[in-house]
């Protein structure tokens, strides 16, 4: 079973998107700047138009069955050899290391596999995929960068640091117990409503503490429960992913 | 909308507890981090060599239990087998029994937890004391673990201090010396007057029979010093397949469950007394016990039974942090406990059905475990396990619509424009509980279903 992205991995310029459910039912400018950058870099952009969801709600809920029928369906929109770049670490931890869980014993557990072997989370993929270490413009921002979970054990996390810290203007501020779960986890922060906010709530006091401009993330499901918790308590913080940071930073050349 | 009963636990957890877990569980893991990582800079590359020699064990028990069993009695030590707890227990009995004995004094092991010995020496009018302090204050107050390696996790020093004037072991003090001190004396005589001793074993070698115990109070050496008879209560995975693998694994369980390079007592006992030695048990006996490990071997989760009892996935938790090791309502909290105690549990999985919920699958537990478990992958299969075998579950968020939805490119675009039409609705009062239960807490951003697709095809529109 594949532990972390397979070290070697399609890395032409020209890819499928996989825009993420959250992307197309909340943020739109998320999945629009990972268009951008990518063009920017001279990256074609194709977005196979069948996708939905990567079928993570349903594999972490336990419910395989319907999980597995939302991958296989992932698996046949995404057809093809081109690099799939995800702007979520966990939607790209799900297929290369999720979906192969579920299909242990599937008959067409190979297929599933092939896909997770070309998937890259964004960050992961300009870094070490093009070789990009270095972003343009300018952005004065002191930023507080939530390593999403999920993104644990890939080079996701220190990617979008290098990047985001190569950008004339931006500060990254340390804060505490940084590797510490927000408290999201899908269904998770439903289900266990108390224990969720308890975490995310300290999550908060840490970021707070550091003072940043705005919090970034490679993970928007990570943002909207924290972001959530912070603007329903009346302190709202600003929330961004790391792509929209990337093209704003782009505006100043 | 129902919540699973580990997050009302949370919920009901009073303050001064919360702090005292969470203070407690940070710096256990502040200090193992700092440690491990000071003196073994590659140490995950030891975790995975850890990791594979456990596995080894787990896929040979056939072969090493045996070789382990051989190589005991020709150190002298007798060896019983126990399937469950009752025989785990029947089988204490009895070689107290057989010596006549009434008093005992037992140093910690989390398999007497399983078999609730002490209660079952009692009821047979056999004196059983924990020597441990943590488990001497558990054991007096009728309270139970909640931490693998610090059992009185929960409780701060008011408490313990209370408790003591409680027990007639001195006026209230709460100074941790003066607790220790009391508690010292108290127990001295305990030893002086006991049959017989109990301990676990933290690791057993299968090449030489050596059992090995790691301790911080010297409290097992006092019980072994002091009596002439030795029982160990053994779980049937605690093998190394060979005494040189001790090295390495003494390494990472003081660094990983205490933060120390080495626990303050390390004991390498290969039998009873030899004809040559003054002092020291006449007697030992191993008790290998069962009691729903082979449930867990004939899973798909036997990489759990890789587990060396150390806490550090306990410590990052950050689940276990909020809730306490009490709200697993069993022996093994925190992620370790999760996948162990439902698989113990055998016919009765459904009852303990739910603790592999409880997790946001951060992955924070395989990080730290020094046998590289893959914990949050062991906690997806029993979720799958429990769908499968159809255990209800509070709160559960019904997947199949999603399903129906998330495999139909229309009906998904379809769900994503027209559903544009919760910005415009007052969707607190939507019947959805899910939705309910999220905007309780936090605020949800504007639905923007579609947006990103419209703005491509302008694009390309115009392009």
């Amino acid at each position: 079973m594949s532990e972390f992205p397979p070290a070697s991995r399609p890395a032409g310029k020209r890819v499928q998107l996989m825009a993420t459910c959250l992307c197309d039912a909340f943020y739109d400018d998320v999945a629009q700047a990972t268009v951008e950058i990518l063009e920017h870099l001279g990256v074609a952009v194709e977005f196979p138009a069948g996708q939905t969801c990567c079928g993570q709600p349903a594999f972490n809920g336990g419910d395989w069955p319907a999980s597995r029928r939302v991958v296989r369906h992932t698996v046949e929109v995404f057809a093809g050899e081109l690099p799939v770049i995800v702007p979520s670490g966990s939607c790209a931890a799900m297929m290369f290391h999720g979906a192969p869980l579920e299909f242990e014993k599937e008959p067409d557990a190979a297929a599933i596999t092939a896909l997770g072997n070309r998937t890259w989370e964004l960050c992961d993929y300009i870094v070490n995929g093009l070789g990009i270490t270095k972003w343009p413009g300018k952005l004065d921002a002191r930023i507080a960068l939530h390593r999403s979970c999920h993104s644990r054990g890939t080079k996701s996390g220190d990617s979008a640091a290098q990047l985001l810290a190569s950008i004339p203007g931006v500060t990254i501020l340390p804060f505490g117990e940084g590797e510490q779960c927000c408290g999201f986890g899908g269904t998770f922060c439903v289900s266990f409503p108390n224990i969720s906010k308890g975490m995310g709530e300290l999550k908060l006091d840490h970021i707070r503490a550091a003072k940043p401009d705005l919090v970034a993330s490679l993970d928007m499901s990570c943002l909207m429960h924290f972001g959530g918790l912070a603007e329903k308590d009346g302190q709202p913080i600003v929330a961004r992913h790391v792509a929209q940071l990337l093209r704003d930073s782009l505006k100043a050349i | 909308m129902a919540t699973q009963q580990i997050d009302q636990f949370a919920a009901r957890l009073r303050p001064d507890t919360k702090a005292s877990v969470y203070d407690g569980s940070k710096k256990g893991h502040e200090k193992r981090t700092a440690v491990l990582f000071d003196h073994f800079p590659d140490a995950n590359h030891l975790r995975e060599l850890a990791g594979n020699i456990k596995q080894h064990v787990v896929e040979n028990l056939d072969t090493l239990l045996p070789a382990a069993a051989a190589a005991l009695e020709r150190n002298g030590v007798k060896v019983h087998w126990a399937s469950t707890a009752e025989e785990a227990n029947a089988a204490v009995l009895a070689i107290l029994r057989a010596r006549g004995a009434t008093k005992m004094v037992k140093a910690k092991t989390m398999v007497s937890e399983e078999t609730l010995l002490g209660e079952y020496l009692e009821k047979n009018g056999v004196e059983c004391v924990e020597t441990d302090l943590g488990e001497f204050i558990v054991q007096i107050d009728g309270d139970h673990p909640s931490h693998i390696v610090k059992p009185i996790i929960h409780k701060n020093r008011r408490e313990i201090a209370t408790s003591f004037e409680k027990h007639g072991l001195g006026a209230y003090n709460d100074d941790p010396q003066t607790i220790t001190r009391r508690a010292r004396v108290h127990l001295r005589k305990k030893y002086l007057e006991a049959d017989a001793a109990l301990t676990g074993a933290n690791f057993i070698t299968s090449d030489t029979g050596r059992l090995v115990l790691v301790t911080n109070e010297g409290n097992s050496r006092f019980c072994l010093a002091a009596t002439k008879c030795h029982i160990a209560m053994v779980g049937i995975e605690k093998l190394l397949p060979r005494e040189r693998d001790l090295g390495l694994f003494l390494n990472l369980l003081a660094r990983s469950g205490t933060g120390q390079q080495l626990t303050v007592y390390t004991e390498f006992i290969s039998g009873p007394k030899g004809p040559a030695q003054p002092d020291g048990p006449e007697e030992m006996h191993v008790v290998f016990v069962d009691n729903g490990r082979t449930n867990a071997l004939a899973s798909e989760c036997r990489e759990i039974l890789r587990c060396i009892r150390c806490g550090a996935c306990l410590n990052v938790c950050p689940v276990y942090r909020q809730a306490s090791g009490h709200a697993y309502r069993s022996v093994y909290p925190g992620p370790v406990g999760a996948v162990l105690s439902p698989l113990l549990a055998g016919d009765r999985f459904p009852e303990l059905a739910d603790l592999p919920k409880a997790s946001s699958l951060c992955g924070a537990c395989n990080e730290v475990c020094p046998v590289d478990i893959p914990i949050p992958d062991l906690l997806l299969r029993l979720r799958d396990k429990a769908k499968r075998e159809k255990v209800p579950s509070a709160g559960a968020i019904p997947m199949t619509p999603f399903g129906v939805l998330a495999t139909s490119p229309s009906l998904w675009r379809t769900a994503m424009t027209m559903s544009k039409a919760m910005n415009h609705l007052p969707i607190e009062v939507a019947p959805v509980n899910p939705l309910q239960a999220w905007l309780g807490q936090r605020t949800l951003p504007d639905w923007h279903g579609g947006d990103f697709r419209k703005w491509l095809k302008n694009r390309s529109a115009k392009g």
